[in-house]
């Protein structure tokens, strides 16, 4: 029975149980002439909690437990394997048995008398099924598909009969408890009150698998790069160039010409975004009249809904090649080199682009904090004479700036995390340079760069973007926190 | 500030307007300079760069949209020829086996059979060899498939003519879309003299025409540009929102309940309160990095399955309900619950049965807003290995699939100067997805708001 089926039947108990469980609380009721404690429908859903809840942790708990298991148990028929030819580790053995143990369950009764009579035609026909070998395989691994086969068939009828008994016996159960005096509608919601919570839960599991994941990983890249090396290196080239055998790969994987671009770009984007964002603001709170207002606030909102990877391409494809031409046009009315001096990619491009992006973070955060400053300090401020401009800047600016300098700061955790612009318009090339016309690479685009494409997942090669998440993981929450610490203090000083 | 004191007659005043009248103890007026006429010019300057930096702003959206649709609109026209073909018994079976054996249908030359209807169509003779290569660079190699598919359905065609819409190569439809520019010599172009003038030839007879291209909503990968299209992508990513919406809506719905109506005020709250603000802004890439280590290396899920992307997108999309979903709850005002507490609800019975309904078109909103948030990411569906070449559709999300703005990145990366317009074409069908579903939320929040 598939895992599916399993499913649907267990609903279909479910909705069998609640019908029964109201229907037992009303006749039990009528027969005692005592009145329920609950509603009836609390009686149904008492009786589905039980059908439902222990048959599913049991089929949760199988379905993860058993592969693990039969998976041990195949190993263990396993030779030694250091006597065979063609494999050499247990877990490609493992990967070829499961293959064949997949094939053979393709195979009609004849083509599998066949190949348990003779093993040479094995890769052949399974082959001719849609399941290629990588190998020819050993004998033994034939016996072991057929365990294997064996066993997942006999696991998955046990838990079969095992979950949908224990369905049924929670609902056999739960019709007996089911009294005028129990209190069903109490344990209905002890039961919803567990699921908030464990809802609630997640968000911190999320977190704490982010730190674990990254961290097991981190740690296993640092086995082969020392920290120091990887904190303070100043080159990033991470195609080993020492042979194995030699372990001269100092250098390789310095994080610090990435953090550099990161930072720079970042830079660059915040230069163009908090005096626009600012501004606009400024105006939007205090100017703009309320028909302006609402047409041009959300127009401007609409920046911050666009997909990161269309402003990738909008760099890429238009902001890079007219920085190009321009600096071609400027560079032949002065020096005449014929060569462009900025870039297609460069840190000007991908700063640019990702400052648009960037404008409605920082207007629609700071305009929310403008608008927040107290009437009184403004009605204030203009009645003793100051003009619009003087209040805002001597009174309100002021008064709201640790609230802009949180804003500001989420901002620029959002710079530095951000990915496909940097992809598409920033280049790939790891280099220090303090000129804003070259290329420069960031953090992010490394991760990307080491992570797509075909990956073997114990060099450090690929654990290097781990490393390289981790760290840009506790930046930008180092950011946050100190930006939502900041914002929360500032808003109870007026509330 | 200069002070000055004026002594002269009325008319004296009017030249002095930015000037502060002060009467002095000795009834002499006294005109002091507060700088008014410099003080609203410094408040005339304030105001323009304030609008500067909204219309600034607005230039830039209006920049980037006008970008991405002059150079994709022409995406959604496809430039195709009307070929009579002719299914040259010769050709397509020379002995006579398709009645019997299918499969020698799959190796014929079908591109053949095309070259042969086009050069009839010009007036040309089909065996001059140096003509036949321009004459199939004229047609998409897609025609392969076309006719093998046509023959494959229905094998009475043998021997038979039909006329037949079949697409331009990449080159020609650029071209005749004005994209390529004529001017320059043919060495530095990819079509050459004589396939323009083939191409006007053609179309001033009709039978090259630019028409609707359902392929770009419909086909799959193809490292065609002609033939390329995002259907595979589109599947994926309702895969993903269907898994996003049917996780993170429950489960970010019941985390805002207990934290906002349930929970004690005390560490342990605070704790997931700050930590779910700082997963709204953790990077993307480092969920995708989540992902990867823990769905596909720890549990070992397929890679490039839109499974994994929707849980990814998932755990992204959470913070952003669970905040919006606490801001609905909390707009419902304490009368109600203390009325329903009042005539004898529990606590769960207040929550599901009046203060949950109230906030439910406040948290479908933030539930729209986040998907269409999700819909657009693309940084942690690379690492989990959506930037993947799929030209079949995904039946299941267990199989592999793209994702809408993956397709794009991976069209964005294509040397060929047709995937851009292809990758601009494909940035409109987002920027529509995307708008409708805000303007879904808008239109919800408008109809539904309540103010208590």
């Amino acid at each position: 029975m598939s895992t599916s089926t399993i499913l649907l039947i267990i609903l279909v108990l479910a909705v069998l149980a609640y019908g029964l469980g109201v229907v037992t609380a009303k006749r039990r009721a009528a027969a005692s002439g005592e009145k329920l404690h609950s509603r009836e429908s609390y009686y149904g859903a008492f009786a589905l909690l039980w059908t439902i809840v222990p048959s599913a942790i049991l089929l949760a708990g199988w379905l993860v437990i058993s592969p693990v298991a039969i998976d041990e148990a195949v190993r263990e028929d396993f030779p030694d394997l250091t006597t065979t030819e063609t494999v050499t580790s247990d877990g490609l053995a493992m990967s070829m048995v499961k293959s064949i143990a997949s094939g053979l369950r393709r195979l009609d009764d004849a083509e599998y008398q066949t190949v348990l009579s003779d093993f040479s035609t094995l890769r052949e026909t399974l082959g001719s099924k849609g399941v290629p070998l990588a190998g020819d395989g050993e004998p033994f691994m034939l016996e072991a598909a057929i365990h294997l086969n064996d066993w997942s068939d006999t696991s998955r009828n046990m838990m079969s009969t095992a979950v949908l008994a224990l369905a049924v016996l929670g609902l056999l159960f739960a019709l007996w408890r089911i009294r005028p005096a129990v209190r069903a509608r109490n344990s209905v919601e002890r039961a919803i009150m567990v699921a908030l919570v464990g809802a609630s839960a997640i968000a911190i599991l999320t977190t704490v698998g982010i730190v674990l994941s990254m961290l097991s990983e981190t740690v296993h890249f640092f086995r082969s790069v020392p920290p120091l090396e990887f904190f303070f290196g100043t080159v990033w080239d991470p195609r080993f160039a020492a042979t194995v055998g030699t372990t001269s790969s100092d250098g390789q994987f310095g994080l610090i010409p990435l953090l550099a671009g990161t930072l720079y770009i970042a830079f660059v984007a915040m230069l163009f975004a908090v005096p626009i964002g600012l501004f606009a603001a400024i105006y939007l709170a205090e100017y703009a009249g309320p028909k302006f207002r609402s047409m041009s606030k959300p127009l401007i909102e609409v920046l911050a809904g666009i997909p990161t990877i269309v402003y990738g391409f909008f760099a890429m494809v238009t902001v890079g090649p007219i920085l190009r031409d321009l600096s071609l046009a400027i560079d032949g009315m002065f020096a005449g080199t014929g060569t462009p001096f900025i870039q297609a990619q460069s840190v000007l491009t991908a700063g640019f682009v990702m400052g648009i992006m960037l404008i409605p973070f920082v207007s629609s955060l700071s305009d929310d904090i403008i608008t927040a400053v107290p009437r009184s300090l403004r009605d204030g401020s203009l009645g003793l004479g100051a003009t619009r401009s003087e209040t805002m800047k001597r009174v309100i600016l002021p008064a709201a700036l640790p609230g802009i300098v949180g804003a500001l700061l989420l901002t620029a955790s959002r710079a530095i995390g951000e990915t496909m612009i940097v992809v598409l318009a920033a280049g790939v090339a790891a280099r220090l340079t303090i000129n804003p016309f070259e290329p420069m690479t960031t953090v992010t685009v490394k991760i990307v760069n080491q992570l797509t494409g075909d990956l073997e997942f114990n060099s450090p090669q690929t654990l290097v973007a781990f490393a390289l998440g981790l760290t840009l993981f506790f930046i930008t929450l180092g950011l946050n926190i100190y930006a939502l610490y900041i914002v929360r203090k500032y808003r109870e000083q007026y509330e | 500030m200069t002070d000055m004191t004026v002594s002269g007659p009325v008319p004296e005043q009017k030249k002095t307007t930015d000037a502060m009248t002060t009467s002095q103890g000795n009834g002499q007026r006294v005109w002091r300079d507060i700088g008014i006429k410099r003080r609203y010019r410094a408040e005339r300057r304030f105001k323009i760069y304030g609008l500067g930096a909204v219309l600034l702003g607005l230039l830039f959206l209006a920049m980037l949209l006008s970008s991405v649709v002059s150079k994709g609109y022409t995406a959604f026209q496809q430039t195709e020829i009307l070929l009579n073909v002719t299914f040259d018994q010769k050709v397509v079976d020379p002995r006579g086996k398709a009645a019997t054996n299918e499969r020698v249908l799959l190796m014929v030359n079908y591109p053949a059979l095309a070259n042969a209807a086009l050069a009839e169509a010009l007036g040309l003779d089909p065996s001059d060899r140096k003509l036949r290569k321009d004459l199939s660079g004229m047609i998409s190699g897609g025609v392969r498939t076309q006719l093998r598919d046509m023959v494959m359905s229905d094998i009475s065609l043998i021997g038979q003519t039909r006329p037949v819409w079949v697409l331009a190569a990449a080159d020609v439809d650029s071209a005749f879309k004005g994209q390529i520019d004529l001017s320059v010599d043919q060495s530095r172009r990819k079509v050459n003299d004589r396939q323009v003038e083939w191409m006007n030839t053609l179309a001033a007879s009709g039978a090259l025409e630019k028409r609707f291209n359902t392929g770009i909503f419909f086909n799959g990968a193809s490292s065609r540009p002609e033939m390329a299209g995002m259907g595979v992508a589109m599947i994926g990513s309702m895969y993903m929102m269907l898994i996003v919406l049917a996780l993170a809506l429950p489960i970010g719905v019941a985390a805002s309940i207990y934290l906002e109506e349930f929970a004690p005020k005390n560490r342990w709250t605070d704790l997931i309160e700050v930590n779910i603000n700082n997963l709204a802004a953790v990077p993307s890439i480092v969920f995708g990095l989540l992902g990867l280590a823990v769905f596909i290396n720890f549990a070992g899920l397929p890679r490039s399955a839109s499974l994994v992307g929707g849980l990814v997108l998932t755990l992204m999309t959470l913070p952003t309900i669970i905040i919006s979903t606490r801001a609905a709850l909390k707009a419902v005002p304490p009368s109600i619950r203390s009325a329903a507490l009042g005539i004898g609800a529990s606590k769960m019975q207040m929550v599901f049965h009046h203060v949950l309904p109230l906030a439910a078109p406040g948290i479908l909103t933030g539930t729209i807003i986040g998907l269409a948030q999700a819909l657009g990411e693309t940084a942690p569906l690379l690492l989990i290995g959506m930037v993947a070449f799929v030209a079949d559709f995904p039946a299941t999300p267990m199989d592999p699939a793209t994702a809408l703005p993956v397709q794009i990145f991976m069209w964005a990366n294509e040397a060929e100067r047709a995937f851009v317009e292809r990758t601009s074409g494909a940035i409109i069908i987002l920027l529509m997805f995307l708008a409708a579903m805000n303007i879904t939320a808008i239109i919800l929040r408008r109809k539904f708001e309540r103010r208590w």
